[in-house]
C-alpha cells in the first residue's frame, strides 16, 4: 500500500481492529503532525473530540530511546496528565528534537452532561507499534489497552 | 510501506502443528529457541478458534530464561501483549528466571470477588429494580467516575502495604471478609516506595470504583449445582443470589504498567536478554530491577483488593438499604493478572517459582496451604466471570491442575469480536432492552460501552468452562446466572 498526502480530504487519524483492543493511528506530513494526530485518535476512544473546546491547555514533556517508544510515552503521558487534570484533549502540538518531545495538549475539563464519555484507555502498549515514513506521509500507531 | 502492520490480521492457526496429548491437552514441541514445550490446554473446536498470533505468543514466552516445564495456555486464550491472555509462566529465580510485564498486564491483579447474600431469587425478585438503582448510585463506575474516598500519598502508600486489610481497618467490610481474599487480603512484598508519585497521585479518588471496559457487579443467582458436596463446602445452593465483582487496580495499576515499561525495556538491553517481541520486556527476578519491580506488583495488587473490599462495603450498604434482611457474606476473591511466589513440583523437586497468570484464574488443588481451611479440602473456589446476559461459573482447584498448568484456570470466555465489530453489530440501547426482555436489569453509563462487551462479542463462556473442566484444570461446581448488571 502507498500512502500519498492529499490534503485535506485525507482522513489525519483513525483506529482500526484488534480483536480484544483498539489500534490507534495518526498520520502527518511531519512526524510531529503523525503523533499529534496519533494523541487524537486515541482520544477519540474515549470521547467525541469534537465536543471538546480547546479551552485550556497542559504541557507534556518526554523522552525514549527511539521514536516507536517516543510515540508510546507521548501518549501515555498525555493519559497520566488527563486523568490527573480531569480532563479530555482534542488538539495537540508536538515538537521533537533528538530523543525529546514537548508537547501541549488543549483541551477542557470533563462535562458529563456534554460530553459522550465512552471507553477508558488504561495504556499505550508496546503492540504493532510503528512510527514510520513512506512518500512524506508519517504514519505513528499502535495498541491501546482498554 | 512494508515492514508495517496495518490491519491486525487474524488468521487460525494449522491444528496439525500441534501433538495431541489428550483431548484437551496440546502440545507444541520445543524448537529452536524453545526452552520448554508449548502445552494448549483446550478442546479441539476451541484450538481452530485460536489465531495464529496466540500460537506465536506461546511460542515467544517459551523461550524466556528460566521458564519451568511449559509455556501455558488456557482454553480461553487470546492474543494479549507479550503473553496471550489466557497465558501461564512459571520462572525459578535460580535458574535466571525473570519477571515481565507481559506476563501480567496494565490491570494489575484484575479480578473477581463473589459474596452470598443468604437469600433466594424470589426474596430478591420484588427488590431488584430499586436494588440496581441503588447500586448503580452507590458503587461509582465509568470513564470519569470519583470514588468517595479522598486520600492523599500517606494514605496511599497504607493501600499499597495494607491491601483488604486497610479498607476493614477504616470501616469498610468486616474482619472475617479478609480470610477468604488470597493471601488474607494482603500481599506482603509490597514496597510502595517503588511506585511513582504520579501513579499514586491518580489513586487519590479512585479507591472504590468499578472502572470500565469489561468491569462489573453482578447480581446472580445459582442456577445448577453440578458438584453438590463442593458447593455445601462453599455455601452455595440452588436459586441463592450472589453478587459477584469483576475490576482491578484502577489507575494506580495502569501506571505501574506504564512506568516499568520502561525500566524493564532498559533493564533487557542492560541484562543482555533475548526477547523476540518488545512486549515482553523483562528483568530478572533476582536483580535490582527485578525486585522493584515485584514490590511495585504487590503494591498494585494490594490497591485492587483494597477496591474490591471497599466496592463490597458499598454492596452491602446499597443492600441494607433495600433489603435490610440480607446478610452479605464473602464466598471468595481471585484475582488473574498477577504474578505470585508459589511452591510447585517440578520434575521431583519442590521449586519456589515466579508463577505471571496473565488473564488465568489461580486454582490450587486440595490441600494447599493458601486455601481458607473451610475450603482446603475441597479445592480453592476458582470464579470465572461470563458476559453481561451469559452466565458465569465457580469451580474448585484440582490436583490435575496443580501437576499440569501451575494450579491456574480460564479467567473468562475471551473475545470473539473486535470492539469496533461489535459496536457495528450492536446498538447499545437496543441490547439493554433485549436482555431486559430477558428479564436481567442493566445500569451503564455508556451505551456504546454496553455495545462492546454484547455478549455475543465473547466466546461462549460455557465451551470455555466446559474444556477447562475435561482438561481437569478445575472441577465445575455452580452456574450462576445474571439477574441485574452494573456497568461503567
Amino acid at each position: 500500500m502507498v500512502w500519498k498526502w492529499t490534503g485535506q480530504s485525507m482522513k489525519t487519524y483513525e483506529t482500526f481492529e484488534h480483536r480484544a483492543d483498539i489500534g490507534i493511528r495518526g498520520y502527518g506530513r511531519g512526524v510531529e503532525e503523525a503523533f499529534e494526530n496519533g494523541a487524537k485518535a486515541m482520544f477519540s476512544v474515549m470521547v467525541d473530540i469534537n465536543e471538546v473546546k480547546a479551552q485550556e491547555s497542559k504541557e507534556v514533556s518526554c523522552d525514549a530511546p527511539d521514536m516507536d517508544y517516543l510515540f508510546v510515552e507521548w501518549l501515555n503521558n498525555l493519559l497520566s496528565t488527563s486523568h490527573l487534570s480531569g480532563m479530555m484533549f482534542s488538539s495537540f502540538k508536538v515538537e521533537i528534537n533528538g530523543n525529546q518531545l514537548k508537547g501541549s495538549a488543549w483541551g477542557e475539563h470533563i462535562d458529563k452532561g456534554r460530553h459522550k464519555l465512552m471507553t477508558e484507555v488504561k495504556a499505550a502498549t508496546y503492540s504493532m507499534l510503528k512510527v514510520s515514513e513512506e512518500n512524506d506521509v508519517y504514519v505513528a500507531q499502535c495498541i491501546v489497552d482498554v | 510501506m512494508t515492514g508495517i502492520p496495518l490491519e491486525c490480521k487474524v488468521r487460525n492457526m494449522d491444528i496439525k502443528s500441534l501433538k495431541k496429548i489428550t483431548d484437551y491437552i496440546w502440545e507444541m514441541p520445543a524448537e529452536g529457541e524453545m526452552r520448554v514445550p508449548g502445552r494448549i490446554f483446550a478442546s479441539e473446536a476451541l484450538v481452530e478458534e485460536l489465531d495464529d498470533n496466540v500460537v506465536k505468543q506461546i511460542r515467544n514466552v517459551a523461550c524466556l530464561p528460566g521458564i519451568q516445564m511449559a509455556s501455558i495456555a488456557m482454553p480461553d486464550a487470546h492474543w494479549g501483549y507479550g503473553f496471550p491472555i489466557g497465558g501461564v509462566g512459571a520462572f525459578d529465580p535460580n535458574e535466571g528466571g525473570i519477571i515481565s510485564m507481559g506476563g501480567i498486564g496494565f490491570d494489575i491483579s484484575c479480578g473477581v470477588r463473589t459474596m452470598r447474600t443468604g437469600m433466594t431469587r424470589e426474596d430478591i425478585q420484588p427488590h431488584l429494580e430499586k436494588l440496581s438503582d441503588r447500586l448503580f448510585a452507590v458503587v461509582p463506575a465509568g470513564l470519569g467516575s470519583e470514588g468517595k474516598i479522598r486520600l492523599n500519598e500517606q494514605q496511599i502508600d497504607d493501600v499499597l502495604s495494607g491491601g483488604a486489610r486497610w479498607a476493614v481497618s477504616k470501616g469498610y467490610g468486616l474482619k472475617e471478609d479478609l480470610m477468604y481474599i488470597e493471601e488474607g487480603g494482603v500481599m506482603s512484598g509490597a514496597d510502595p516506595s517503588n511506585v511513582s508519585s504520579i501513579a499514586k497521585q491518580r489513586q487519590f479518588r479512585e479507591v472504590g470504583t468499578l472502572g470500565s471496559g469489561n468491569h462489573y457487579l453482578e447480581i446472580q443467582y445459582v442456577e445448577e449445582v453440578y458438584d453438590e458436596h463442593i458447593a455445601a463446602v462453599y455455601g452455595l445452593y440452588k436459586d441463592e443470589v450472589v453478587v459477584s465483582v469483576h475490576c482491578g487496580s484502577r489507575a494506580l495499576g495502569h501506571q505501574i504498567g506504564t512506568d516499568y515499561l520502561k525500566t524493564l525495556a532498559e533493564a533487557s538491553r542492560k541484562y543482555n536478554i533475548a526477547i523476540s517481541d518488545r512486549e515482553l520486556v523483562c528483568a530478572p527476578i533476582d536483580s535490582p530491577e527485578g525486585r522493584k519491580y515485584f514490590s511495585a506488583v504487590c503494591a498494585g495488587i494490594n490497591c485492587a483488593l483494597a477496591n474490591r473490599q471497599v466496592i463490597s462495603h458499598l454492596v452491602r450498604e446499597a443492600f441494607s438499604g433495600v433489603i435490610p434482611k440480607a446478610r452479605i457474606s464473602m464466598l471468595y476473591d481471585v484475582s488473574h493478572n498477577t504474578c505470585k511466589v508459589e511452591e510447585h513440583i517440578v520434575g521431583n523437586k519442590t521449586k519456589r517459582l515466579y508463577i505471571h497468570r496473565k488473564g488465568s484464574t489461580r486454582a490450587l488443588g486440595p490441600g494447599r496451604k493458601e486455601i481458607p481451611e473451610e475450603y482446603r479440602s475441597v479445592g480453592q473456589p476458582v470464579l470465572i466471570g461470563g458476559t453481561m446476559g451469559t452466565c458465569s461459573y465457580i469451580l474448585a482447584g484440582t490436583e490435575t491442575g496443580m501437576a499440569h498448568a501451575f494450579g491456574s484456570a480460564c479467567h473468562g470466555a475471551g473475545r470473539a469480536l473486535s470492539r469496533t465489530q461489535a459496536k457495528k453489530k450492536w446498538r447499545g440501547d437496543a441490547l439493554l432492552r433485549d436482555l431486559a426482555g430477558k428479564g436481567i436489569i442493566i445500569r451503564a453509563h455508556s451505551y456504546s460501552g454496553a455495545a462492546e462487551e454484547a455478549p455475543g462479542a465473547y466466546k461462549d463462556v460455557t465451551a470455555v468452562v466446559e474444556a477447562t473442566h475435561n482438561a481437569g484444570l478445575a472441577k465445575k461446581v455452580a452456574m450462576v446466572k445474571p439477574m441485574a448488571c452494573i456497568k461503567g
